[in-house]
């Protein structure tokens, strides 16, 4: 094992981890909100581990700075249509979830 | 066997096996819009596929068409079929007594039949060729680019590529004259901030990205169809943030000089090459990088064009949500 698998095995593993969490909160949580919240907040941390364990991988810088363009993509991308599929959902008059 | 060999045995057999379960769930869906969703998924899920085979070129097209185009089209017919009340009437359709019975064994015995058919070839056919991949790897020097996919799809048979922006143009023109001759639907409400940022922070992006795929066709996987698709995804975003819907359901001169433009170029081309060479679409060597870069562009901005104009023509205002 190089010391650059040292790097990067423990980032992916840790993103993968927060993969597991956010499908898990997707699958139990009550309602569409906190769903979204689990999904969009585990996943978006869990791709940025997951991007920083290949960067180190990565042969020249140009396919690191790749890597980190999709990040910020899915960054914004799940941010916005998180946000949308909220509002939406309160339009229509689904109440959040309370205790 | 290795670890690694028994890992991803693992993963295609999870991949092949999550395909055909998404693909009959989608099939056997009450809810037409859980199809709908189900099918994208299925694209994604194909998509992987496509990598695992080790065909980037083909998994960047079925990502980009048909998961992300496709099921936004879908979405559109979706909402169009909602607001009309047609789907009620094709509901009443399918639940006539006759409809289902004789669709069955049909269906059944076409399915069998097809499976046979593919297995016994699998089985008692020796394969007598081993495809034509060392020919055009032999071919590839004079064919003005180095990925061997954009060599094949432009050059060596140029003319499936000439006919399939044919097909685009023509699904365009049949989609059009099925529509209403005017667009009455009014432009879809402004959808906020949020979508309106992110169609301000993605123009720039998507342009450059789709000139990077165009570009990065001549040697890596990319290409004119991907190209196109991402600024078709591009323009789905701004017409669904309320912005420019009219310009591509009602076409000016420019927007439909748009359309023609990848094919025109293509048989310009076509014709050229007859004329000055003697075969159609054989590109003299010298230049062939720079005829096939010409084409691409052309035909990039004429499958965007009409991809967006097959989306925006489908999607009703925002009154017929597409939400569940």
């Amino acid at each position: 094992m190089t010391p650059i698998d040292l790097l990067s095995l423990p980032l992916i593993a840790l993103g993968a981890f927060f993969f597991f969490a956010g499908t898990v909160g997707l699958l139990r949580f009550p309602d569409v909100y906190t769903r979204l919240h689990a999904l969009t907040k585990a996943d978006n941390l869990g791709l940025g581990l997951i991007v920083m364990g290949l960067a180190v991988h990565a042969e020249s810088w140009f396919v690191a700075g790749e890597l980190f363009l999709i990040w910020t993509l899915v960054l914004v991308s799940g941010a916005s249509v998180a946000h949308l599929v909220a509002h939406s959902a309160l339009e229509k008059g689904i109440r959040p979830w309370e205790r | 066997m290795g670890a690694m060999t028994l890992l991803g045995w693992a993963f295609d057999g999870l991949v092949g096996t999550g395909l055909v379960w998404l693909a009959w769930r989608a099939l056997s869906s009450p809810s037409l819009y859980a199809a709908v969703v189900l099918f994208v998924a299925f694209g994604l899920l194909l998509t992987l596929a496509w990598v695992r085979l080790n065909a980037p070129d083909v998994a960047l097209a079925e990502a980009a068409i048909g998961a992300g185009l496709t099921g936004a089209l879908l979405l559109g017919a979706l909402a169009r079929l909602r607001g009309s009340g047609a789907r009620k009437a094709s509901g009443a359709h399918a639940d006539r007594p006759g409809a289902r019975i004789s669709a069955w064994p049909l269906a059944a015995t076409a399915t069998l039949a097809v499976v046979c058919g593919l297995a016994a070839t699998l089985i008692f056919r020796e394969p007598t060729t081993v495809g034509l991949g060392a020919e055009v790897t032999r071919n590839l020097p004079v064919s003005g680019v180095s990925n061997p996919v954009t060599a094949v799809l432009l050059n060596f048979r140029g003319y499936d590529t000439l006919l399939e922006t044919g097909v685009l143009l023509l699904a365009l023109i049949g989609a059009r004259s099925f529509g209403p001759a005017i667009d009455y639907a009014p432009e879809p409400a402004p959808a906020g901030p949020v979508l309106e940022a992110l169609a301000r922070f993605l123009v720039p992006l998507a342009i450059l990205v789709s000139g990077y795929l165009l570009w990065v066709g001549a040697y890596a996987p990319g290409g004119a169809f991907q190209a196109g698709a991402v600024l078709a995804a591009l323009g789905v975003v701004l017409v669904l943030s309320g912005q420019g819907r009219g310009r591509m359901t009602a076409p000016g001169l420019a927007v439909r000089f748009l359309f023609v433009l990848g094919p025109a170029a293509f048989v310009i081309m076509a014709a050229a090459t007859l004329a000055l060479q003697g075969r159609l679409l054989e590109y003299p060597p010298a230049h062939a990088g720079v005829l096939i870069l010409v084409l691409e562009a052309a035909a990039t901005l004429s499958i965007g064009a009409i991809l967006l104009a097959l989306f925006a023509g489908s999607s009703f205002g925002k009154d017929n949500g597409t939400g569940p």
